[in-house]
């Protein structure tokens, strides 16, 4: 069972469409066991960083996914809360990447909205994928390179596109809204 | 590099789509979900789906309709038309929408902007602006081009900016339904007022003249409905187009 984490960032049900899609049963919960228990964890997110972390918090979810062990894909807003702090609301993150989450600078047109590429990508999650590829990214916040950081993406300056630390898997970008290309990058994640 | 956005626009009434503004008869163009999975296919960037009834009964067909584009389609769409209250975004992001895009009620009630900005992100609030050259001024139009205001268009675009728009959707009712270009004057002025993204709407005929809008603007989409419609132009043609001409264009 892959089980999608609900807290209060909006679209949750944009990634279980696309798990349905590609023939995979899911479900949203906010339940600590059926998190830990699930065989493939999905952390979805589009909102505002220190209002889902303080909701995250209260809901002791922060240590649920910190306890998780089977692999985990945090997407866009979930990527980022995954890092050491955001500018976002000055909040302190779930630390699993040892980046630091910075709001872009005004000298081009924010947010990043649209489809862009990435490329010195490593690990699984890029198998079969070639780094000729756009994917749909939109935030105004962006991950630092770190040792984590499994794809770069160049827009304004460069940021971790997708992070990778052990069973932790990280996209900055929304794969369930990346066309045949994200669909191609959320099997990979499914069949780890 | 970052691409620029070629963006189908489908008119739904009744849950259908329909097409055809000149022509005597108002065409049924079928089912919305298959024509956006069509453009889908063929390497649309993103879809708009735009209620041009949104009465209170046709609002649940419209729901419903939504729900069913959001379990087909991969790639991101923006729902608009009638939508005036926050309840009426909540229930078009709770069956899928990525965006909903709001015109006249931004006008009228420009807080309902930060409303849901701050509810839902501003990455999913879109502005519409239907604007007309006037009296040698560009001014803000409202109730689908039928009612002026007294807004200006930049200080309006700007304003919606720090109202927390994500998007602009600028219309220029002077250049739409004339095949004969976007309007560059206007287009190039907003998308350098403001910061955030601009989709330039109205007027596209040719291939040339989504060359022209990226190449003399800022914006960094256009939206077509007609000629995507009538398979004047296709989107696989245009896109190839328009690399050949060294515009930054996702390849499909």
């Amino acid at each position: 069972m892959i089980a999608i984490i609900k807290y209060n960032a909006g679209n949750i049900s944009s990634v279980q469409n696309a798990l349905t899609r590609l023939g995979f049963e899911s479900i949203i919960t906010d339940d600590a066991e059926t998190i830990l228990s699930a065989d493939k964890v999905i952390f979805p997110g589009v909102g505002e960083a220190g209002s889902a972390m303080k909701y995250l918090t209260e809901k002791g979810l922060d240590k649920v996914i910190l306890s998780v062990k089977n692999p985990i894909l945090g997407i866009c807003l979930g990527l980022q809360l995954m890092c050491e702090t955001t500018e976002e609301g000055n909040t302190k993150c779930l630390g699993i990447f040892n980046s630091k989450v910075k709001i872009f600078p005004p000298t081009a047109i924010v947010p990043h909205m649209g489809w862009n590429n990435f490329s010195s990508i490593s690990g699984c999650l890029f198998k079969n994928i070639t780094t000729d590829n756009d994917v749909y990214y939109v935030h105004s916040y962006y991950a630092e390179i770190s040792g984590q950081t499994a794809a770069v993406c160049d827009y304004i300056q460069p940021f971790s596109a997708a992070m990778q630390k052990g069973n932790f898997y990280a996209t900055q970008f929304h794969p369930e809204k990346s066309a045949d290309i994200g669909e191609q990058i959320l099997l990979n994640f499914l069949e780890l | 590099m970052l691409k620029k956005r070629i963006i189908p626009c489908l008119d739904i009434k009744d849950g259908r789509t329909v097409k055809g503004i000149n022509f005597v008869e108002l065409r049924d163009a079928g089912d919305p979900t298959e024509l956006a999975k069509k453009y889908v296919e063929q390497g649309a960037d993103e879809l708009v789906f735009l209620d041009i009834t949104a009465t209170i009964e046709n609002r649940k067909t419209l729901i419903e309709l939504v729900k069913q584009i959001a379990l087909e389609i991969n790639i991101p769409f923006t729902v608009g038309g009638g939508i005036n209250s926050i309840e009426d975004v909540a229930n078009l992001i709770k069956a899928g929408a990525d965006k909903v895009s709001i015109n006249s009620s931004a006008v009228k009630n420009p807080a309902l902007i930060t409303e849901i900005a701050n509810q839902f992100g501003s990455q999913c609030v879109v502005v519409a602006i239907d604007t007309k050259f006037e009296n040698n001024e560009w001014k803000v139009f409202v109730n689908g081009g039928r009612t002026p205001t007294s807004l200006k268009t930049i200080e309006w675009a700007k304003k919606v900016e720090q109202l927390g728009a994500g998007e602009i959707l600028l219309t220029s009712m002077n250049n739409d339904g004339t095949k004969a270009g976007f309007a560059i004057d206007i287009t190039n002025k907003v998308s350098k007022a403001v910061n955030i993204p601009i989709i330039a709407s109205g007027g596209a005929g040719t291939k040339d003249h989504f060359k022209e809008v990226f190449e003399k603007t800022l914006a960094t989409g256009s939206l077509a409905a007609s000629i995507f419609h009538y398979g004047e132009l296709s989107i696989p043609d245009l896109k190839d187009y328009l690399r050949t001409e060294k515009i930054s264009i996702r390849c499909k």
